[in-house]
């Protein structure tokens, strides 16, 4: 509603701040200005340029290692044998295909209240990377259960709700694409974002809250992990290679789309200059 | 500034009320959102005759005979009670006493529950082949149970057993 009016009246307010309320005013502009150098496109085209090899390179040597460590090297498990390697994709999948959406939904909040626009695009762009991880997770996780519980699928708690963070995921894609005017599209897709969160708790807690089929959690117990080291080691590599997988995709296409949205303002420029 | 503090109250307001509408949801179907019911559920509250449900539980060790043809015939239990079941047909790979099952089917006049389908259910304990087995050996620890110190939830080999330590 108050859309048009807003931009150049958050800056107005929040440049005269400080004049008027002096001493907390004044730790406010502090803690802004620190936010805002993290959401200046151009500062975060510069630093996401520099960590972006690193990172990549990290990832790729991680997963090298994890893939060898955890499909070849590992021992095989005392009741699945070797189906137990299936879990050195599918697990580390599905955790980032969880953190994928808490990023989703913080940079959505972020969007939505203090209206930055690299808030936005990374919101946007966490979405088909998460659709993809969860994919991974619904495919390993099926393939597994064929020879382990005697069936593709069942229509248990953790299951389903997994099931319902992919068509989130894709709900997200095309409600963001549906409108004419990109704000709007945006702006559905923030509030879709934040709607979906409250699945990421429930699908944490589903396999404690209900009996299902899917076992308990087995890593995050506090008592003891119910894994041997031997099987662990090569899945929190495989966890870590994933999680900076995850963080090169997505400063590559928040880059990208940084790139193209200043393609487009040029090309806008340019149609304005030659009419 | 003010208005940003007010996106920001009507955006944690809502999450506030959607949280608290989804938690009122999901302790309504409670009961609906359960897999299986355990043997002690059933005993609690007796299932409706000819209805199709699943029960869980450990496949009681000893309890499984294999009949004429593929029928088969074992107990569930859950510590406290336990539910003879019948199937016919295969069984998965992780189909073993002492480990976790769900059974879908009908539990039939005589108080056993005849299963359409079986499903393995795997528990969370993961460890390479011969750590179990140094497990076994020293007597700590078998199939089924949570890992050493567990609970033991069936018959013969739960308690300490030092006389076969080796």
């Amino acid at each position: 509603m108050d859309r048009p009016a807003t931009p150049p009246a958050a800056l107005a307010s929040g440049q005269a701040a400080p004049a008027h309320a002096a001493p907390e005013g004044a730790r406010a502009t502090a803690g802004r200005v620190n936010l805002h150098r993290f959401a200046n496109p151009g500062r975060f085209l510069r630093l996401s340029g520099q960590l972006l090899p690193w990172i990549a390179a990290a990832a790729a040597l991680l997963l090298g290692l994890g893939l060898a460590w955890g499909l070849a090297f590992s021992p095989a498990d005392y009741q699945q044998g070797e189906t137990v390697r299936i879990m050195y994709i599918h697990v580390p999948s599905a955790w980032v295909a969880m953190a994928c959406y808490s990023t989703m939904a913080i940079a959505s909040a972020s969007a939505l209240v203090w209206r930055h626009p690299l808030a936005d695009l990374v919101a946007i762009e966490c979405a088909p990377i998460g659709a993809c991880f969860t994919a991974v997770c619904l495919v390993t996780g099926s393939l597994w259960g064929r020879p382990m519980w005697g069936t593709y699928w069942v229509w248990d708690a953790r299951l389903t709700s997994v099931l319902l963070l992919f068509f989130l995921y894709l709900g997200h894609i095309a409600l963001v694409n549906a409108f004419d005017d990109p704000a709007r599209g945006r702006r559905a897709g923030a509030i879709l974002a934040l709607v979906g969160a409250v699945n990421l708790p429930i699908i944490k807690f589903s396999v404690d809250w209900w009996s299902t089929l899917h076992q308990p959690a087995s890593v995050s117990r506090l008592a003891a992990p119910a894994i041997h080291p031997d099987i662990l080691w090569p899945l929190l590599v495989m966890a870590l290679a994933f999680t900076l997988l995850f963080a090169a995709l997505l400063l590559l296409r928040v880059r990208a789309a940084i790139y193209a949205q200043r393609a487009r303002a040029l090309m806008a420029a340019r149609a304005a200059v030659r009419a | 500034m003010t208005r940003k503090r007010r996106r920001l109250w009507i955006l944690l307001l809502c999450a506030l009320g959607l949280g608290s509408a989804t938690a009122l949801v999901l302790t309504a179907l409670d009961d609906h959102l359960v897999f299986f019911f355990s043997p002690s559920d059933l005993a609690e509250r007796p299932p409706p005759p000819e209805r199709l449900f699943r029960v869980g539980g450990l496949v009681e060790t000893g309890s499984v005979e294999r009949a004429e043809g593929s029928t088969v015939r074992f107990r569930v239990t859950d510590g406290a009670k336990t539910l003879p079941v019948t199937f016919q047909g295969l069984l998965p790979d992780l189909f073993r006493e002492g480990q976790g099952v769900v059974a879908q089917g009908r539990l039939g006049p005589d108080g056993v529950f005849r299963a359409t389908e079986v499903l393995a259910r795997h528990d969370e304990t993961y460890m390479p082949p011969e750590v179990a087995d140094a497990l076994r050996r020293a007597g700590h620890w078998k199939p089924g149970d949570p890992l050493p110190g567990g609970a033991p939830s069936g018959t013969p080999a739960g308690a300490p057993r030092p006389a076969s330590g080796s």
